[in-house]
């Protein structure tokens, strides 16, 4: 059974949809013993940093993710706002602290500077796949985006980069911690198929 | 590289699917579900999901409908009408949306603009302006009665921005339903004075007038009937844009 976090902030339920599509036993929930009893957690996520991360601190559930993530080994899969809610800190509606999972901050994105809009939404191409995450899917497959932050890791952390007007990160992996930018479960049948990989432990 | 998106646009008038012809007379096409499920085997790049009548008739979107199509489709959804308040908003993700659309709100009260980004992320909030060309200037204009004589175009729309918004959504209403071309200069005009990313809606006839408004500095180009009522489909206009050398899936 899979875990879907749920800060009421998102659209937690197109993970559950996708998941129901897929015939995967899911549940969405924001209580701890959800958190407990699932092989896997998904942790979604639209909204502002600063405002998920006060709701993380409520009733234990920064300590629960990162008990099961750190101390049981459960995988965890953040998608877009969950995968940046993975750093430690986020700037966002002012500095605030992620889930410190995986070494990084989370950044406005400079692509303004080369004349590009932001918020960078739309359908984009990611490079150096070499996560396996991506297995089986399309090496021209393009992924959806929504977001004006990005990522940025510190030290060596496995990932995949996707570009506008400059490199960000579109993918992170260390050990059971997963992380996409781009909505895969929003992203058509390359998107599901990535979900298939997370659900079947190929990451 | 982002792709210019193409955004099939599709009305509602509380539980079906109507056209518009410059925001008056209407066609019934029928059945929401169906109508996004032909879309999805489409693969478009996003469909945007709009009640027309709910502020008007002071209710939202109905919930179950943005839920029946959000089943079927694993693509982005954009929905709006009669959304008020950060409840509704909520309300509208919970069930499959993944951005909403605010109008008639965000002119009555421009500080829901700010709240909503404020909580649910500018990326989620996009702003509607629907505009009328009276002579040699343009006019915001509200189908719902709210008056916007004071507002000035420009202004407004840098207003919007400053709120927090993350896209405009630009709707000609001269030219709604009429499939003579999209008004270049408007969304060039428009594109020139915000950073944010611009839906262009309003005249698409043909898979040429998409990339003409792409080049005129849209993001993305939405139309309802070139796709309901000519042959043409999301992936003809892509594949104009992709020969034009402009980046489409």
């Amino acid at each position: 059974m899979i875990t879907i976090i749920d800060l009421g902030l998102g659209n937690v339920n197109s993970v559950m949809r996708a998941l129901n599509y897929l015939k995967v036993s899911n549940r969405v929930s924001s209580e701890i013993s959800d958190l407990e009893e699932a092989e896997k957690l998904i942790f979604p996520g639209v909204g502002n940093f600063f405002e998920a991360s006060k709701r993380l601190e409520i009733n234990g559930m920064k300590q629960a993710i990162r008990e099961q993530v750190l101390e049981l080994g459960k995988p965890i899969l953040g998608i877009c706002l969950g995968m940046q809610l993975l750093a430690n800190e986020g700037e966002e509606g002012g500095i605030s602290k992620g889930l410190g999972l995986i070494d990084g901050r989370v950044v406005r994105m400079s692509s303004e500077k080369v004349g590009l809009r932001l918020p960078h939404i739309g359908w984009n191409d990611v490079s150096h796949r070499n996560l396996k995450l991506f297995s089986g899917i399309d090496e021209n497959a393009c992924f959806y985006f929504v977001h004006s932050y990005a990522l940025e890791l510190e030290g060596d952390v496995e990932h995949s980069l996707s570009n506008y007007g400059t490199d960000f990160v579109a993918a992170v992996k260390k050990d059971n911690i997963i992380g996409t930018q781009f909505h895969p479960e929003k992203s058509q049948k390359d998107g599901l198929k990535l979900l298939t990989n997370f659900v079947n432990g190929v990451f | 590289m982002l792709r210019n998106r193409i955004i099939p646009v599709v009305l509602l008038d509380g539980y079906s699917v109507v056209k518009t012809l410059q925001f008056d007379v209407r066609r019934n096409l029928g059945n929401p579900i169906v109508v996004a499920r032909i879309y999805n085997s489409r693969n478009v790049d996003e469909l945007l999901l709009l009640d027309i009548d709910a502020a008007k008739e002071n209710r939202t979107i109905d919930y179950f409908t943005i839920e029946d199509v959000a089943s079927e489709c694993f693509m982005p959804l954009t929905v709006g009408g009669g959304l008020t308040n950060c409840d509704h908003i909520e309300k509208a993700l919970k069930k499959g949306a993944d951005k909403v659309v605010l109008n008639t709100e965000a002119l009555r009260n421009p500080d829901l603009i700010k709240e909503s980004a404020s909580i649910f992320g500018s990326q989620c909030i996009v702003v509607s302006v629907d505009i009328k060309k009276d002579g040699d200037s343009y006019n915001l204009y509200s189908h719902s009665g709210v008056d916007t004589g004071s507002l000035d175009l420009l202004e407004w729309c840098k207003e919007v921005e400053s709120l927090g918004a993350g896209e405009l959504f630009i709707n000609s209403v001269d030219l709604d339903g009429k499939m003579t071309g999209y008004n270049y200069d408007l969304v060039k005009m428009i594109s020139e004075a915000v950073g944010i990313p611009i839906i262009a809606c309003g005249g698409a006839s043909k898979p040429g007038d998409c990339t003409k408004v792409i080049k005129s500095g849209a993001s993305a180009a939405a139309a309802a009937s070139m796709f309901h009522f000519t042959d043409y489909t999301p992936e003809n206009c892509r594949e104009n844009m992709r020969t034009a050398g402009i980046p489409a899936r």
